[in-house]
């Protein structure tokens, strides 16, 4: 019976040509649309590491002065460089690191290669363990490299081809700026999107190809790179210790609740160490957020892709309440057909599959099209300007869900003009004619 | 022409009725709002920056490595670049309006504000910066040689005591509402007040992250900076020359010191478009979904009225033979097109306002103008118009006599 309802929906379809391709049109585009941004929001909404996005948590204190302060208010952003340090020196958590992310040039053993500028990041030893971050050859450098401030640098695959033409340089010396570093790790290539470790660099952006100790970039003064605030100016330098400025972000690794709760205790009696040192003046005011609730608090999705999806899914709501339309007038210009039908004996229920079979090969057809559609979206995506663009993929699951959403909006679709196409009375029909 | 027969034809296709009308009301609703973010969009990117646009090229440097003496290697920088033929004026600054990175500062009227009101964007530079960006100076005058400050000498830091600012008239508007602000102590840095001595007209901010307003505050600091501070050099000349002056530029810095990096090298009308990029793409994409959005309506219409005036033969078969003219029978259809479409308009302005003001709670986003109400419903009568003109004239052309056949 299925065979012979095609059959039947592809003569209809045939008959009213420029009507079908109407309705497929307004399927595909919906569809492409619509999938184009869906893609582009569930590429930046992804979870940059699903492992451990539970269990990796930022912390924020707050070392300003009592005045200006507002209770209920958040904490400031990032770390100073005391509180930082000192953190990651008591060592309280499973995993600590502090870290800010910075540039510097390198120049290049080989002469054919001119010296260039790359984003770095200054941190410690744990940061690779805490992020599981992908070793090709080598591995992070030791507690001692930071302790003892030693020249040493872990390097991107990127990097480490561009300028040895091969991955395997451990122990290869790397120029930074004018200093010999010794390169103790290769990375493999690791891009966490969005770069939520810091969002004050471009959480969509290619990440960084080098690393160096934290003790080691603060003996060269190598330059930082993200969001400072200083809430006093008596300084000269803002990146001393106990500069007033905030510029460091520190990431604890707590696998547990318990953990969580006994690190937060930990934290509030440093806070109140810190008030009677005269450090701190503010009431205990802790935030420790995990990836997830880090990275929605900072609302890192731009809006414009938000509007985008908006603009999409209002545009398929057209597309589908037009092809409604359309498959409704199409259904009841065929009542004396299916008068004639239901008088030779056809169920009502044989009737609203037969339409809905029709129904859905338009879907089936305006799905392909939306597909197609939306993968030129994507290009297009991808060629523009965002800064968002290079990411701009079509996966598995969006390319699955794109057909499934294209069927389901055709049925969706047939499914109100079917079940009045079904209600045509027979005798009535016959009747007229 | 008589509305009731129409109404009451119209009830008889209630289901058909309804998806017309609400087809038309999305479309409405969702071109209202995107014409409107459109329409932001490019007042955005109008955004006066305040400099002279067409005539400024930037060469931004970074050095490799510490430098002894960075602040002599800028003074030749200077030198090297007036040199080059075409160019009217050179200056360094730490950064360029719309560059993106920024320096700021809180200031206000008062020392020791715990709630200072404004934060502004402090530029810096050489002594020629205002006259090489071409910023107009509307009242006041420029800084004075002896005013200014060696900011790598002094340390660098933002303990420095500043004898005298210019200030933006975004900011003095902000600060001093209906008086003259020359002359008026600002607190800028530390505990000391710094004299206003100038005002200039527009100096926009490097980037908008106070929004719109926000982009108007901006202050000009007295601190002479040598490159390793943001290293902007700023070219202004002849506006048919500047590829030219671009290239003998970056070849006059490297010939002055060639251990440095040419970070960037552009035309101010690449910062602009490039730091405008996202709205330009924004703008786009909705216009492309509300052109297709009108089409697919359009077509929705037509598809509609093709099977209305086929379903009907008959009856207009028997309306001609009646005795009605085919002016009649247009007009008809043309009625039920307007009335299809009013229904629309009412029911998609109320929705086009409700998502503008969801859209206001969550983005920033301003009211809907009233006046995109007249424009709106004119747009989508006409097209409906339009739309239903090609079956509504089949509808006329059908003759008399096909009453007294069969259909």
């Amino acid at each position: 019976m299925i065979g012979y309802y095609i059959d039947l929906a592809l003569r209809s379809l045939k008959r009213n040509l420029s009507l079908t391709v109407l309705m497929i049109l307004a399927i595909g585009f919906g569809v492409g649309a619509s999938m184009t941004m869906l893609t582009v929001m569930h590429v930046l909404a992804k979870d940059p590491i699903p492992q451990k996005s539970q269990v990796l948590h930022y912390v924020q204190l707050d070392p300003r002065p009592l005045r200006g302060y507002t209770p209920g208010e958040e904490p400031i952003e990032q770390s100073t460089r005391q509180d930082a340090e000192t953190l990651v020196r008591e060592a309280r958590a499973d995993h600590q690191a502090l870290m800010t992310g910075g540039d510097a040039t390198i120049v290049p053993a080989k002469a054919d290669l001119d010296p260039f500028h790359i984003d770095a990041r200054w941190t410690t030893n744990e940061f690779f363990t805490m992020f599981d971050v992908p070793f090709l050859k080598g591995g992070p450098w030791s507690p001692q490299d930071d302790a003892n401030h030693n020249r040493v640098a872990v390097i991107g695959k990127e990097l480490a081809e561009k300028l040895f033409g091969s991955t395997d340089v451990v122990g290869f010396t790397l120029r930074v700026e004018t200093t010999e570093m010794r390169i103790v790790g290769v990375l493999d290539t690791w891009h966490p999107i969005p770069h939520f470790y810091d969002l004050a660099t471009d959480p969509y952006g290619q990440g960084e190809q080098l690393y160096v100790p934290w003790t080691t970039s603060r003996d060269l003064e190598l330059s930082r790179d993200g969001n400072m605030n200083c809430w006093d100016s008596k300084h000269d330098d803002p990146t001393v210790v106990g500069a007033p400025c905030e510029w460091i972000q520190l990431w604890v690794e707590l696998d547990s609740d318990a953990k969580l709760s006994a690190y937060h205790d930990f934290l509030a009696g440093y806070w109140e160490d810190q008030v009677r040192a005269g450090r701190y003046e503010r009431p205990v005011n802790i935030r420790l957020r995990n990836v997830t609730d880090y990275l929605d608090y900072n609302k890192v999705i731009p809006n414009d892709a938000k509007l985008g999806t908006y603009v999409a899914l209002g545009f398929l709501i057209v597309c589908l309440v037009n092809t409604i339309g359309l498959l409704l007038t199409k259904f009841l210009r065929r009542s004396s057909e299916i008068g004639v039908r239901r008088a030779l004996g056809a169920s009502k229920a044989s009737i609203f599959l037969q339409l809905l079979i029709e129904s859905a090969m338009i879907g089936l057809v305006g799905g392909l099209l939306g597909l197609i559609l939306a993968l030129l979206g994507l290009w297009g995506i991808r060629h523009g300007v965002s800064h968002y663009a290079d990411l701009a993929h079509l996966d598995l699951p969006m390319l699955a869900a794109t057909i499934a959403l294209a069927i389901l909006a055709s049925i969706l679709a047939g499914l109100l003009p079917a079940w009045r196409g079904c209600q045509v009375a027979p005798a009535l029909q016959l009747k007229s004619h | 022409m008589d509305f009731i027969p129409i109404i009451s034809t119209l009830r008889r296709h209630r289901t058909a009725s309804i998806l017309i009308v609400l087809e038309i009301a999305f479309t409405c609703a969702i071109v209202c709002n995107a014409v409107f973010v459109i329409r932001e969009r490019i007042a955005r990117m109008d955004r006066p920056s305040g400099v002279v646009e067409d005539e400024i090229v930037r060469i931004q440097l970074a050095g490799i490595g510490k430098k002894t003496d960075p602040g002599v290697v800028t003074r030749q920088d200077l030198v090297a670049l007036r040199g080059i033929s075409g160019v009217k004026n050179v200056a360094i600054t730490n950064m360029v309006p719309f560059g993106g990175s920024s320096w700021n500062s809180s200031i206000s009227t008062i020392a020791d504000d715990p709630n200072p009101p404004l934060n502004a964007a402090t530029y810096m530079g050489s002594h020629d910066l205002l006259e090489t960006f071409g910023v107009k100076l509307v009242a006041g005058r420029d800084f004075t040689p002896d005013e200014y400050i060696d900011f790598g000498a002094a340390g660098g830091g933002s303990n420095i005591r500043l004898p005298s600012v210019i200030i933006s008239k975004g900011v003095a508007e902000r600060l001093f509402p209906g008086q003259n602000a020359l002359g008026k102590p600002l607190y800028v840095w530390g505990k000391d007040p710094s004299t206003i001595v100038g005002i200039v007209d527009t100096l926009a901010r490097p980037n908008d992250w106070q929004g719109q307003v926000g982009m108007m505050y901006s202050l000009v600091l007295p601190l002479d900076l040598d490159f390793t501070y943001g290293g902007n050099y700023i070219v202004r000349c002849d506006p048919d020359r500047k590829a030219e002056v671009l290239a003998a530029a970056e070849a006059a810095l490297k010939k002055v010191d060639p251990v440095r990096l040419v970070m960037r090298r552009q035309t101010f009308a690449d910062v602009r478009k490039e730091f405008f990029a996202e709205d330009r793409a924004m703008a786009w994409v909705l216009g492309v979904v509300s052109i297709s959005l009108l089409v697919i309506t359009a077509l929705g219409v037509i598809g509609l009225a093709s099977f209305w005036v086929q379903q009907r033969t008959r009856q207009i078969g028997v309306r001609r033979a009646l005795g009605a003219t085919r002016g009649d029978i247009l007009r008809y259809f043309q009625t039920e097109n307007f009335i299809l479409a009013t229904a629309g308009i009412i029911l998609g302005m109320a929705l086009a306002y409700g998502i503008n003001l969801w859209l206001m709670g969550k983005y920033q986003i301003d009211r809907l103008p009233a006046e995109f109400l007249p424009i709106g419903a004119g747009l989508l009568w006409f097209l409906g118009q339009i739309a239903v003109l090609g079956p509504a004239l089949r509808a006329a052309a059908i003759p008399p006599a096909i009453a007294t056949r069969s259909v």
